[in-house]
């Protein structure tokens, strides 16, 4: 086995005091102890993920208390098509985000290619625009009334053999656009980190950049692939915004009529119980296809010097499917809310603005480090303790991704309000439910665990439980393990976590509305409210906003994981 | 210079999370302050009023910083979809920190009413200045505006004398020139929710169905989006509410639309007056501060704040002796329906149910 750069940099890392052997010695603090102890880390794990149990507890409980009137009016009229509708939307945008994120992640991570390196970080951009208002900006352009059509009509008369807007495939291309930048950076990571050796193999024998991608890269990638589309797939089953802007019926749209229509929000929950038994599935199939298998490499050398460089043909090809993804994910969109924003520009670019900017960030990037921690642990723990207990935790705590944000919110509302009455019964002031920031990060956590979870999981795979044994019998102890062993090899999973969890918190809008504090507003929310009112115009300039601002963390990421690369 | 960039990096955030942990300390500390002044109790101006509002930001801010600078009152408030508002209020209970709930609807504060969560208000104040139908019979919710939905149709296509009823869209006349919204906005249960109360609902479906298929293209995800297809040509007339073509209007004085204000002739085949709606406000059950809440309340429904309350948003002011701004006016005078507007809420499910059975998505 050869010494990887990374093993190196974590024999740096050890500190000046060398700590006992096998016996916690008598410096270790109480903190190490606790963390050692594999026996406690069950219980750990558990704790964990009690606000999402507590969540997902109270949408269950629902089940308990048919609401038949509502449910039978749904099962009637309603039901059939938006089941239809929801399975066509998933099945659609899986697929279209998985060929799009996967080709774009082997194009830019194991090809060389003229503007590789912009398109790199470019192409993730698109993972920044709220779905619902990549799907307004679509819809203006593209729809009868919109400018493509009209200037159709100006040049040839008629626009009716133009494609209708508002139907399964335009909402799935918008899907798709936004979505897509999960799996092509889930996918990059893997591409990335399956070291050169095996492609090297690949193209000893002969196999062109496109066999080697189908028979060696491909295949290596599967549970990286898989776990974004995952991701994938709970985003679209929770999505309101965008299927409501295209008036597509989904589950969402039945839970969301269920509650504010029909003023019932048992048969709401009831049918957010059968989203959520039908992601519960979909897991248990993926952990089942993916049991048998070992990803692990043992070493992470250099990819810079067996890119494919693509010549002639191909790399113009590359150039031009990279060119389109982008133009349509960010350029048009962007281009649309510019064009918004620019009236409104001088008046609106005042104090408050920047204040939203501030709290966005801020919000964003603490939840980004506090999600990230948590998540490491989840897979560390699951790594070090395979109990049944673990297994049902860290199961758990990545549910709170396929709920519709709302639900996911009223969900947690009521344990917490329950705790409240409690505290205050027994005469503790609890005026802490509203205001502190507290119960906010606890939401998103529950909300945001799967986002986190997902990369670091998969680059956990990548470590051979023979490390392990070997770290151990050198004497580390499961902190240092984690430290020196862990981190260096899980630190890109680590990273694209916290890209994920960033951008995922500035977009995301019902927890944030009702959990902030009085007066405290997102971008997310201003957008929310102005957009809710009509007011594109206005709304425009905090969307374009929330994009600049979740450049930041991507451009560092991919700066951070292409240095180590090159 | 690995060192320095992990150096870098180990600052950037430490300072990060100083920041947040300051925020976050900040925050329990005002909530500090307040509980703190909750028990000294006898500075109740200090004190400030807690409003939950779907009415947004930009709509209420300015009437609340008005009652601010007359009064000297505070007000705090955070804005959510109303279904989610009275979801939270029913879970906090008696530990809610609101005292009044704000909608752009008279639905949800009939449903916020039927929950128990509203406070019936003994105030001539809102007997005199809001009409009875606008406003419940226990004043526990009352209008502060007034929103007319109404029919918008192309001034290039369609000439006025061809329009006379919301129920008459659904003549033969009309087929594949109608637009409408999506049924899932409230708006437009709250105005099905009306025709059944005047016409019952076997006929109310067959008007629903007639509409239907008279429709151009599928139902449109908003107002502005309908108004935009009839200007494209796609159809030719649809229902607003008409602080939506005001603003349209306001932004291109050569609009090719027009509003009409159907249902002016009493006629037995039809209901009675434009259709209009409300945004208003009640008194929460548990509020801390209920005489002062209902004094913002009564205050709203006054003619200071009805100049702006509606005016900001191009509605109609709640109270007919208040005079309407000179644009909305240039629309036409119109008589409204005076249904009791609580209707809306007790009608709605029906109403949605009957949507979902005549195919209006």
């Amino acid at each position: 086995m050869t010494t990887s750069p990374a093993s190196n940099v974590a024999l740096e890392d050890r500190p000046a005091v060398p700590s006992g052997s096998l016996s916690a010695g008598s410096g270790v603090s109480l903190f190490q102890r606790l963390f050692n102890a594999k026996a406690l880390w069950p219980l750990f794990l558990l704790i964990l993920s009690l606000p999402t149990l507590l969540a997902l507890g109270s949408v269950l409980a629902s089940l308990f208390n048919l609401d038949t009137d509502t449910l039978s009016h749904l099962l009637e009229y309603l039901l059939p098509g938006a089941l239809g509708n929801t399975l066509l939307l998933v099945s659609g945008t899986a697929i279209c985000s998985a060929v799009v994120g996967v080709a774009l992640a082997w194009l830019t991570a194991v090809c060389d290619f003229p503007l590789r390196r912009f398109f790199s970080w470019a192409l993730l951009l698109p993972m920044a625009i709220p779905g619902y208002v990549m799907a307004f900006a679509f819809v203006g352009l593209f729809e009868f009334s919109g400018p493509v059509q009209s200037t159709i009509r100006s040049w040839f008369g008629s626009s009716t053999w133009f494609p209708d807007v508002y139907s399964f495939g335009g909402v799935t291309i918008v899907m798709s656009l936004v979505l897509y930048p999960y799996v092509y950076l889930i996918a990059r990571n893997a591409f990335q980190t399956q070291g050169r050796r095996s492609i090297e193999v690949g193209q000893s024998l002969g196999l062109s950049p496109v066999r080697s991608f189908f028979r060696v890269s491909l295949p290596m990638a599967r549970p990286w692939i898989v776990g974004g589309v995952l991701l994938v797939v709970m985003e679209t089953l929770a999505d309101f915004g965008t299927v409501a802007t295209f008036n597509y019926d989904t589950l969402t749209t039945l839970i969301y009529k269920s509650w504010f229509s029909l003023y019932s929000l048992p048969a709401a929950l009831q049918v957010a119980s059968v989203l959520l038994l039908a992601v519960v599935v979909i897991m248990v199939i993926e952990r089942r296809s993916r049991a048998a298998q070992r990803y692990s490499q043992s070493q992470h050398a250099s990819l810079a010097s067996s890119r494919f460089v693509l010549s002639g043909k191909r790399r113009w090809v590359a150039v031009v499917f990279c060119g389109l993804v982008f133009l349509f994910a960010f350029v048009m969109p962007s281009l649309r809310l510019l064009s918004w924003a620019m009236p409104n520009l001088a008046s609106d670019l005042n104090g408050h603005f920047f204040g939203y900017v501030w709290s966005t960030l801020s919000l964003a990037s603490f939840s980004m480090l506090l999600i990230a921690v948590l998540a490491l642990m989840l897979a560390y723990g699951a790594r070090i303790n395979q109990s049944l207990p673990t297994r049902f935790a860290v199961r758990a705590s990545t549910l709170g991704y396929a709920l519709p944000g709302t639900v996911l919110a009223i969900g947690l509302f009521a344990p917490i309000s329950m705790m409240n009455h409690w505290l205050q019964d027994i005469g503790v002031p609890a005026s802490w439910l509203q205001g502190t920031f507290l119960i906010m990060f606890m939401a998103y956590g529950v909300r945001f665990m799967a986002v986190a979870y997902s990369p670091i999981e998969n680059n956990y795979l990548r470590i051979t439980p023979s490390i392990d044994d070997a770290a151990h019998s050198l004497g580390l102890t499961g902190l240092q393990v984690l430290r020196r062993v862990h981190l260096p090899i899980v630190r890109r999973g680590i990273l694209t976590a916290m890209v994920l969890v960033f951008v995922d918190v500035m977009k995301e809008l019902p927890i944030t509305l009702m959990t902030r504090p009085f007066g405290f507003n997102t971008l997310a929310v201003r957008v929310f409210e102005l957009s809710s009112e009509g007011l594109w115009q206005r709304a425009a300039l905090p969307a374009l906003a929330i994009m600049l601002v979740g450049l930041i963390p991507v451009m560092f990421l991919i700066r951070k994981t292409d240095q180590a690369q090159e | 210079m690995k060192r320095t960039l992990r150096k870098t990096k180990r600052a950037l955030i430490a300072s990060l999370a100083a920041t947040l942990a300051v925020t976050v300390l900040v925050g329990c500390g005002k909530q500090a302050d307040d509980a703190s002044q909750q028990t000294a109790g006898t500075v109740a101006e200090a004190k400030p009023l807690i409003v939950y509002s779907s009415r947004a930001e930009h709509l209420i801010q300015p009437v609340f910083d008005l009652y601010t600078q007359q009064t000297g009152k505070q007000i705090q408030f955070i804005t959510d979809k109303a279904g989610v508002l009275i979801e939270r209020l029913k879970q906090e209970g008696e530990s809610t920190p609101a005292d009044v709930f704000i909608t752009v609807d008279a639905g949800n504060l009939g449903y916020a009413a039927a929950e128990g969560l509203l406070l019936p208000l003994q105030s001539p104040v809102l007997e005199a200045n809001v009409p009875a139908h606008l406003r419940d019979e226990e004043n526990r919710w009352t209008g502060l505006s007034l929103r007319a939905r109404t029919i918008v149709y192309s001034t290039e296509r369609v000439s006025p004398e061809e329009l006379s009823t919301y129920e008459a869209l659904g003549d033969e006349g009309w087929e594949g020139r109608l637009c409408l919204r999506t049924s899932k906005k409230v708006y437009n249960q709250s105005l099905v929710a009306m025709l059944i109360a005047e016409h019952g609902e076997e006929q109310t479906q067959q008007i629903v169905e007639a509409w239907v298929n008279n429709l151009a293209v599928a139902p449109l995800s908003n107002d502005t989006k309908e108004m935009e297809a009839i200007i494209a040509g796609q159809c030719d007339v649809g229902i607003v509410n008409s602080y939506y073509f005001g603003r349209m209007k306001v932004a291109n004085p050569d609009l090719a639309l027009a509003l009409f204000w159907p249902n002016q002739n009493a006629d037995e085949s039809s209901t009675i007056g434009v259709h209009v709606n409300i945004s208003g406000a009640g008194v929460l059950n548990h509020s801390k501060q209920a005489a002062a809440a209902q004094a913002f309340v009564e205050w709203m429904a006054s003619d200071d704040a009805q100049a702006i309350f509606g005016g900001v948003n191009q509605e109609y002011p709640i109270n007919p002796a208040i005079a309407v701004d000179p644009e909305v006016k240039s629309w036409g005078d119109f008589k409204a329906s005076d249904l009791p507007l609580s209707r809306a809420y007790e009608l709605q499910p029906a109403a949605v149910k009957l949507m979902d059975r005549a195919g209006y998505h």
